[in-house]
């Protein structure tokens, strides 16, 4: 990956302080009788950058989506931005607020036009009048460089714009943590480097981030830790520069070998 | 060797070829004939049978529609007519419709009243419009809302205190609502509103209305009973009513069929399951008699009403399964996005799900009002007089006696310019709801 002599990136904005954006104690899932994951254990300070890496099937979309209650947790606590959370609706969707997440997908709504899809959150669940939603809505998609596409349908676009209308729309709810599962998965190559960008700039504001994704690049330069996942347990973690060059685990080391090996 | 490979391989185009007309073979209507009828010996063949075939059809209808009498007063006088005109009788005797179009649209409705009907019907167009076409004004809509009550004023008539003290039920249920849905749950409040829309409507507002009706009678129109109504009136009464009211309860079912309340669930899976296993005429049998066994003694609960509402839950069952379809359609994606920005269950439902659902379910549900519309005729076989009966009616009638094909041919022009109307509506719509590949 060549991302660094493309781009210099700004590390020094990229602080970690000591208040604790997201603590996962001892949580369990199961899916009927398989159990997905195994006692995670993990704390997220504000401001840091986790890339989540592993082989499919391994639960790392799982853990990231209990985090905003996508997926239910059997066990165990999560407690993201002070609240914990629990089966009580309202105490969810004040967490999925605060909360920004971009799929593999997109799931842009394809009956709303890019604006639209921006201004839903903000005008019904934040109550923000019309226009000052549609300011912010445009403020977010110049950040994510596609203003003049506000007008059209996310059928119109490719598959990297709409990535980047994803990440304008959830940061339209000026979310303090951001969650990607595998953003540039679905995308052609050349589209990848759009959506990573836009995910780096975010980085360099000092956006809390936990990232699921192949991108070995993006994790090295951006991250501040990598967390091998396997079997839907928590296997290594470490700096990246220490993940990278001197795995600890036999698995995480068989992983690294497969995925950049070639 | 290699040398020679490269040479031949090795192209460069330099100039870019101007665009040239395609052969004539390929334009216009000769391409369009040679495509379409003629593109082989067995095509040609059936093209000119199909045209022998289409040309014996039409030289007998279209003489029999055209050649028709408009003017006459039975159908003995309308055959010497032809008799005399043609030395034969192959022609149609419009006539009884010319002679009985009023009784076919407004049944027996008395005749002094039809104005009446008439700035209903009226009423209802200026009501639909603005839900059909949203770049109409949307103060349209307060028509749209007071319609229903100016409609059964105008049609059954009395003073207008009865529709208004309805109304009144419902803005009293609105009211309970929201004040009580900010102290406690929205359950309470909905099960509270309705308690108390529902005591207004039996024991509050009847007495109110007498009282009303004693003192100040206004707009006091000249009674007219249910059995009175007929005809095309009775098939748009019952039709519009059951279109209206079966798409709003069909959302309904169809989300409690999804739900994750285990009762919810089961209650919408049974009624669902049983209204669709059951024949609609069954349910009109039950309307216009069985029910009247369940009511308390002297309470008159009107015929019309009690077909619309099974009408409307026979259609919104179906309905239910309809927009479940198009529910099941959307991926799982959609979903996922609305809850993780923070929407609750009501508010992804109304603003991302129900948008893509209805739009994806167009066809399906056209469809179902299509088919409530046409059921509307099986009315006839619970003693109302709509346009099917009033033939028989007529024919009943010794000047008209054995006269058939002229009522049918147009009873089933009313209702096939419904229902084309309702088709091509739809078909408009899902053009423009497209938002895709554009």
């Amino acid at each position: 990956m060549s991302l660094a002599e493309q781009r210099s990136i700004d590390r020094t904005q990229m602080k970690v302080s000591d208040e604790i954006a997201i603590q996962i104690t001892n949580m369990n899932k199961w899916y009927g009788e398989f159990h997905v994951l195994r006692d995670i254990n993990l704390t997220v300070h504000r401001g840091e950058r986790i890339v989540i890496a592993g082989p499919s099937g391994s639960g790392k979309s799982t853990m990231i989506r209990c985090i905003n209650r996508l997926e239910e947790h059997q066990q165990g606590k999560i407690i993201v931005d002070g609240t914990e959370l629990s089966s009580d609706l309202k105490n969810v969707d004040k967490i999925r607020s605060e909360v920004g997440m971009c799929f593999q997908h997109f799931n842009l709504f394809p009956h709303l036009t890019i604006l639209e899809n921006c201004t839903l959150a903000p005008m019904w669940v934040r109550k923000t009048p019309k226009k000052e939603a549609e300011e912010i809505a445009m403020h977010f998609l110049e950040k994510v460089k596609i203003p003049e596409q506000a007008g059209k349908y996310p059928g119109q676009l490719s598959g990297g714009q709409q990535q980047r209308v994803a990440i304008a729309r959830s940061l339209c709810m000026k979310p303090r943590i951001m969650l990607f599962d595998e953003p540039t998965s679905a995308l052609d190559p050349e589209m990848i480097k759009e959506v990573l960008d836009t995910m780096i700039e975010l980085a360099e504001e000092g956006m809390t981030m936990l990232c699921v994704t192949h991108e070995m690049g993006f994790a090295r330069q951006v991250a501040n830790r990598v967390i091998f996942m396997d079997q839907g347990q928590i296997v290594e973690q470490n700096e990246p520069e220490e993940f990278f060059n001197n795995p600890k685990s036999e698995r995480t080391k068989l992983f690294l070998s497969q995925i950049l090996g070639h | 060797m290699s040398d020679i490979r490269t040479q031949d391989i090795a192209f460069v185009r330099e100039e870019i070829l101007d665009q040239q007309p395609p052969p004539r073979s390929q334009l216009g209507v000769a391409k369009w004939l040679r495509e379409n009828l003629f593109s082989n010996w067995f095509n040609g063949l059936l093209t000119i049978v199909s045209i022998v075939v289409l040309f014996m059809v039409l030289s007998s209808v279209l003489p029999w529609v055209f050649g028709g009498v408009w003017d006459a007063g039975s159908l003995a006088e309308c055959r010497d007519i032809l008799n005399e005109r043609f030395g034969n009788t192959h022609y149609a005797c419009w006539a009884v419709i010319t002679e009985r179009w009023q009784q076919l649209i407004f049944g027996f409705y008395p005749e002094t009243e039809y104005w009446r009907a008439i700035v209903a019907f009226v009423l209802m167009l200026v009501a639909i419009m603005p839900v059909l076409f949203d770049n109409l004004p949307r103060k349209l809509l307060w028509v749209t809302i007071a319609f229903p009550f100016l409609m059964v004023w105008l049609v059954w008539g009395g003073t207008i205190w009865g529709p208004l003290s309805v109304a009144v039920g419902f803005v009293i249920g609105g009211i309970a609502f929201s004040i009580i849905d900010r102290r406690y749950s929205s359950i309470i409040a909905l099960i509270a509103a309705v308690l108390i829309t529902i005591v207004w409507w039996l024991f509050i507002g009847p007495s109110v209305v007498e009282g009303l009706n004693a003192l100040i009678p206004l707009g006091e129109l000249k009674r007219v009973e249910s059995r009175e109504l007929g005809g095309f009136m009775i098939c748009l009464i019952i039709g519009i009513s059951g279109i209206a009211l079966s798409l709003p309860i069909g959302i309904v079912l169809a989300l409690g069929r999804q739900s994750d309340l285990f009762i919810v669930k089961m209650i919408c899976v049974g009624f669902i399951e049983f209204i669709r296993g059951v024949p609609l005429i069954t349910l009109l049998f039950t309307a216009s008699l069985i029910l009247n066994y369940f009511l308390p003694p002297n309470t008159t609960f009107d015929l019309t009403l009690r077909v619309i509402i099974m009408v409307t839950l026979f259609a919104s069952a179906y309905m239910a399964e309809v927009i479940r379809g198009g529910l099941a359609a959307l991926p799982k994606g959609q979903y996922e996005a609305a809850d993780a920005l923070g929407l609750d269950y009501w508010k992804a439902q109304r603003l991302v799900i129900m948008p893509q659902a209805l739009k994806i379910s167009i066809p399906g549900i056209v469809n179902t009002f299509i088919g409530l519309f046409k059921d509307t005729t099986l009315v006839m076989f619970i003693g109302i007089f709509d346009m099917l009966a009033l033939s028989n009616a007529i024919r009943a009638n010794s000047e008209w006696n054995g006269i058939y094909w002229e009522l049918f041919v147009f009873i089933g022009l009313i209702f096939w310019v419904c229902c084309f109307a309702m088709s091509q509506y739809s078909q408009w719509l899902e053009r423009k709801l497209r938002t895709d590949h554009r």
